[in-house]
């Protein structure tokens, strides 16, 4: 059985020991309010499902399907876990997820793992339960739209989080890493989204009493509409900051003289994330970044849309 | 098919799998953290940590090469490094056209460069020593003596256990899938994207169900046989004297290994 790791795991080696231990601070941290929120909460029949919710995570991310070229989309997890256990529990399933997989498969280091809990279970949990509790209330479609956008965003916050790390590691150049892990994570993500609206949708059809209003608002408090808003924000806002100021490879390159090569790359919709008539100001950098989320929020929409007029065809037929 | 293959314990009776579970987690946490503090180019001290973690498979009986052999498996991130080749200045090593840069690999880059990838490299061998001679479940009651709350040491017991159920149903699933996605050759078969990656979708959350379903299952059955909420062993987990002993002589060589690293 081969066992594929994935580009988000860490291993040690490549964070030094603070960034590793404030990781690991604020991990710990979070940890041990969603220990002392499940532990009030949930009854002792919740330790076996949470367990075996563990083991389903991991179990789905080998559920791939083959894109083009050899690549293929699978999952991660952390915002379809939020969104059906609630964040407090997906913390600590996620949490589990990634402490096996560091453990037993070597995937993800060990003095790092407080850095890979942090981007791929507590980041990716805040989101994924945020932005879907924020839209209760609504139709299944829009429901399922902002879980598509949160399990992107999702991917997307873990990927930013793993560059920041690495760069004050003093591991990766800023520029570089960001563009390189944002820029294929911005892919990975939408696998990510598709997969998880696909077992939204399939729930919501078998099983809707797992997903109704009553018990989703029951997991967590409305707070949580706040927390993944703002870590969505922040993840929308720093990305264009972060891939757009001058450091590492670029300021090589302007150096020696090559920034000019450095920077005609073949496909550029928005040019060096600036929007052209506003200049190279903050605002234009911002907006540029808004812009490239609502263009994926588009996309995931029609994709969405499309996914649930031909679930609605196929249930006619059957 | 049994997934089960891919447990990493290699069944023994040598020193190393019968020292205590306890004394193995702190020493490889301990020589992995070690390994963070060197500074780069410690050359010394990054061999002295190979003839460690040489020591230790010796000692292990599974064959001096053994985590040697699984060791590259954290070189693909090596990738995300690579950038401090260019971007630390120093003195030019050799510079090169790739695609539409030029690029100038430093001397600082490069000592930077190396000395995260043999970090990378020894730490890893260690967490693949660990496991191979430690059965799961022991590492797992190491971490609770070691105050991991019994939360996440429960879900991580039940992660296991059940881990080689859900991938089994996940081949089968992946298997099913594949048997009915017959293709001709010349002809293009399969949806589109969007439609493969609901099929995935479909499956996960039919995974989901069914392991939702299970775990009801599993609770009842556990209260049948007397469960109160937390697992029992009657495993009495003693050390030895020469259990400490051993685990004291490791990290006094690491200490060692410190000073050497910063001369």
């Amino acid at each position: 059985m081969h066992y594929a790791p994935a580009p988000l795991h860490i291993p040690d080696g490549f964070l030094n020991f603070i960034v590793s231990l404030i990781c690991w601070a604020i991990t710990v941290a979070v940890l041990s309010m969603a220990i002392s929120r499940t532990n009030k909460s949930l009854g002792e029949k919740q330790v076996p499902l949470m367990g075996i919710m563990a083991a389903f995570i991991f179990a789905a991310q080998m559920i791939n399907f083959p894109v083009a070229g050899g690549t293929s989309g699978h999952l991660l997890g952390g915002a379809l876990a939020a969104i059906v256990l609630g964040p407090w529990a997906a913390m600590l399933v996620m949490t589990a997820v990634i402490a096996v997989q560091a453990l037993l498969f070597q995937d993800g280091g060990l003095l790092v793992m407080g850095a890979n809990i942090l981007n791929m279970g507590l980041l990716t949990s805040a989101i994924g339960y945020g932005l879907y509790r924020g839209v209760l209330g609504n139709s299944r479609s829009v429901k399922l739209t902002v879980a598509g956008v949160s399990a992107w965003l999702s991917v997307m916050a873990g990927a930013l989080g793993t560059a920041l790390q690495l760069w004050l590691s003093g591991t990766s150049s800023l520029q570089t890493v960001v563009l390189a892990m944002l820029g294929v994570h911005a892919v990975i993500g939408i696998g990510e989204a598709l997969i998880t609206v696909a077992a939204l949708s399939f729930i919501f059809q078998t099983r809707p009493d797992l997903l109704d209003e009553k018990s989703i608002s029951a997991k967590s408090g409305r707070g949580w509409v706040v927390v993944g808003v703002v870590i969505s924000l922040a993840v929308v806002l720093l990305s264009p900051f972060a891939s757009a100021n001058p450091d590492g490879l670029e300021r090589v390159a302007t150096d020696m003289g090559f920034i000019n090569a450095g920077q005609s790359a073949p496909f550029q919709i928005i040019s060096d994330y600036n929007i052209p008539f506003l200049g190279a100001t903050p605002l234009s950098t911002i907006l540029a970044g808004v812009t490239g989320v609502l263009v994926v929020l588009g996309l995931v929409i029609v994709a969405g849309k499309s996914l649930q007029q031909k679930s609605q065809i196929e249930n006619r037929q059957s | 098919m049994h997934s089960d293959l891919f447990d990493r314990y290699h069944h023994g009776h040598s020193r190393l799998h019968h020292l205590d579970p306890r004394v193995k987690v702190i020493v490889t946490l301990a020589f992995i953290l070690s390994n963070a503090l060197l500074p780069d180019g410690a050359w010394i001290a990054f061999a002295l940590a190979w003839l460690f973690v040489i020591f230790a498979t010796l000692m292990s009986g599974l064959g001096i090469g053994f985590t040697f052999k699984r060791s590259f498996i954290a070189f693909p991130f090596a990738l995300a490094a690579i950038t401090v080749l260019f971007s630390i200045p120093g003195q030019p090593v050799t510079s090169f056209r790739f695609l539409m840069w030029d690029l100038t690999i430093t001397d600082a880059g490069l000592l930077r460069f190396v000395s995260i990838v043999i970090r990378s490299w020894l730490s890893v061998q260690m967490a693949i020593l660990l496991v191979a001679a430690t059965e799961f479940p022991k590492i797992i009651h190491a971490l609770t003596h070691l105050r991991v709350p019994i939360i996440i040491t429960v879900i991580i017991s039940f992660l296991y256990r059940y881990l080689f159920v859900l991938t089994d149903e996940v081949m089968r699933m992946l298997r099913a899938r594949q048997a009915r996605s017959g293709a001709a050759p010349g002809v293009r078969s399969g949806g589109s994207v969007a439609w493969r990656a609901r099929i995935a979708g479909h499956m996960a959350g039919q995974l989901f169900l069914r392991s939702y379903e299970r775990s009801d299952r599993v609770y009842n059955a556990m209260l049948a046989r007397g469960y109160k909420g937390e697992l029992m062993t009657i495993h009495p987990h003693r050390y030895q004297k020469s259990d400490l002993v051993i685990g004291g002589l490791s990290i006094l060589v690491l200490f060692m290994m410190q000073i050497a690293g910063r001369f």
